[in-house]
């Protein structure tokens, strides 16, 4: 698969949007250049408040500004932002259901390197939690543009989960996005995999290798976490029998958990989920080495797919 | 008429009422002018502020005790400052909330909630039948200021957020070239929250002249006196640090806050905090000072305090 920057795409839709709309503000906690809010700092001084090495007062910020009529989007690493954020996010934005958006980038164990106080894999559980508030989770750069172009054209607060660095493309330019509706990437059978994140591209990667082995997968992109596409889960349970998650975020409360949580209530089904199991990260020279360490490749989903159908 | 809402931004029109005011004591009294006479515009007509700010003070005192809980030190030491900023000084319009063009008010110290909402409704931004509902399940006034409220800027309750928010709003105004003020107003206690001294140092730095903060310095904290829980002082030399025009005021004296509210409306180029020293408590004998260690007076306690009020 080709390879693209979520960032890069995500940084140069800004400018296109910030052309298009004048009461959209970005806010930047020092950390533009890696974020790649430098693009529309550039563009629009003005409508680009730095606001320091301060997540706390920058969200509070962004509340202050939509009350105002601006829409604040507020730009941070996933661990800082949502992390050290999330009461601001809860109390600040969410209760009054402002129209502000957060971009926690840097998200699951991209910040490969950094290790793992930079490592955020509990932010979609977190952001989930809080009423009002929507959780998207693009798999690609492509999908992160049309989740930014969603995000803005809904009125209400929305966070946008991104990874930092090259990542497979996935969908072409005849891209079809709606936040809140699960995208089918690829139709099978046997068995489903609903994934977002890095891990959709291995999930498809998972499909290919499967094929050889005689079991045919359907691959579903569940981009939105929140809220949730029960419909798609439902249907897919009842038409493949057979459900695998694969999220790179910790397996307590994000997309497996969430899928789960449906499926229990209203089409029990053998599930397997793949993901961060209750660990911490670490510092890694590559992000593939960093994801197979931690057990997120192809090869783990085909082996839960393997799994799974026993169990049906 | 409507006394509350008057006059462009620039011409300071809350001075020109306050020596309207003035001038009014000054024929009917006939003896120093106090700002206690001052009419101002009530839901129920024109009245005199110092028996405003009595019947305000006795309103949270029945809220308080009807609601059975509520934060009722720190809403009469804050009660001064609010009504002067709603009755003389802001500009906003009770009949249109949602004016773009009014001054903002963020109570970032929200368990003072009782006395923000005591004055919105003598303001007339909700019947004052609705007062009962304080704290009541579906009822308007939640325990903590919430924007779904006629007249709330901003929903508060979490210590230490509204000054970012007010920060926020500024910006905004800035932006837009609006030359509306914005109005924050902060217990001494929460300034012990990082973020308070993160949004300070971001006013500081915008120089956000459109933006007042009010610290109520009544002394105490939940567990005690602020400065035995994490000393506070200098306070003053504190702000003036990060870039803000430091005043003093008497915060439960309307001339004194008046006077430095004045202050801040001239200043330029940098926020403004005023330093309110105020009493927890204030208006009722045995409540003073954080002398009255429970949440809620009973009847024979409220009847006491209500009649020092009367």
């Amino acid at each position: 698969m080709e390879q693209s920057s979520q960032l890069e795409s995500f940084g140069r839709a800004l400018v296109e949007l910030g052309r298009e709309r004048e009461d959209i503000v970005v806010l930047d906690p020092d950390v533009a250049s890696s974020t790649k809010t430098t693009y529309f700092a550039e563009s629009f001084p003005s409508r680009f408040v730095r606001v320091g090495i301060s997540e706390q007062d920058m969200l509070g910020i962004a509340s202050g500004l939509a009350a105002a009529g601006k829409t604040p989007i507020a730009v941070g690493f996933a661990m800082f932002i949502i992390g050290r954020g999330w009461e601001q996010i809860a109390n600040s934005i969410a209760r009054q259901r402002l129209d502000a958006k957060i971009v926690g980038t840097h998200a699951g164990l991209s910040p490969h390197a950094d290790g793992e106080s930079h490592q955020m894999y509990g932010d979609v559980a977190l952001m989930r939690t809080i009423p009002n508030m929507r959780v998207v989770v693009p798999g690609d750069a492509p999908s992160a543009v049309e989740a930014l172009r969603a995000a803005l054209e809904y009125r209400g607060p929305v966070y946008i989960r991104l990874m930092r660095g090259s990542t497979p493309t996935i969908y072409g330019e005849d891209i079809e996005f709606e936040m809140g509706r699960a995208n089918v990437l690829r139709e099978g059978s046997d068995a489903t995999v609903i994934a977002n994140g890095i891990m959709l591209s291995r999930a498809l990667t998972a499909a290919e290798k499967l094929i050889g082995e005689g079991i045919d997968v359907r691959v579903i992109d569940m981009h939105t976490v929140k809220p949730l596409d029960t419909g798609a889960i439902e249907k897919t349970a009842k038409e493949t029998g057979a459900i695998v998650t694969a999220e790179e975020h910790s397996i307590i409360g994000g997309l497996g958990s969430a899928v789960a949580e449906t499926l229990a209530e209203t089409a029990p089904t053998p599930m397997e989920r793949i993901g961060i199991r209750d660990r911490f990260g670490e510092s890694s020279r590559s992000y593939p080495e960093l994801l197979a360490h931690v057990g997120l490749t192809p090869e783990a989903i085909a082996e839960a797919v393997h799994r799974v159908i026993e169990r049906r | 008429m409507n006394l509350i809402t008057y006059g462009e931004a620039s011409d300071f029109s809350g001075v020109e009422l306050t020596e309207l005011g003035r001038f009014i004591t000054d024929l009917t009294a006939g003896e120093e002018p106090s700002l206690l006479g001052t009419m101002v515009q009530t839901t129920a007509g024109l009245k005199p502020l110092g028996s405003v700010l009595k019947g305000l003070r006795q309103r949270v005192l029945r809220m308080v005790a009807e609601a059975g809980s509520g934060h009722l030190g720190a809403s009469l030491s804050v009660i001064d400052v609010l009504t002067v900023l709603y009755f003389v000084r802001m500009r906003h319009d009770p009949s249109n909330p949602d004016w773009e063009g009014r001054d903002r008010l963020v109570l970032s110290k929200g368990h003072a909630a009782p006395a923000l909402y005591a004055v919105l409704a003598e303001a007339g931004y909700f019947p004052p039948g609705e007062l009962n509902s304080l704290r009541k399940l579906g009822g308007l006034l939640q325990g903590h200021p919430e924007n779904t409220i006629p007249g709330v800027d901003a929903s508060t309750g979490s210590l230490g957020q509204g000054l970012s928010i007010a920060v926020g709003m500024a910006l905004a105004a800035k932006m837009d070239e609006a030359t509306h003020k914005v109005y924050a107003i902060i217990g001494d206690g929460e300034l012990n929250e990082g973020q308070i001294w993160e949004a300070a140092l971001t006013a500081g730095h915008h120089g956000l002249d459109n933006l007042v903060a009010v610290v109520d310095r009544n002394q105490f904290q939940l567990t005690g006196r602020t400065e035995e829980t994490k000393a506070l002082e200098p306070i003053g030399e504190k702000w003036r640090s990060f870039g803000w025009e430091v005043i003093e005021a008497d915060g439960n004296d309307p001339s004194s806050i008046l006077d430095a509210l004045d202050v801040c409306a001239l200043t330029e180029g940098k926020p403004s905090v005023i330093i309110a020293s105020t009493t927890k408590g204030k208006g009722v004998s045995f409540m003073e000072g954080n002398k009255f260690s429970k949440a809620v007076p009973d009847a024979s306690e409220l009847a006491r305090a209500l009649a020092e009020l009367a």
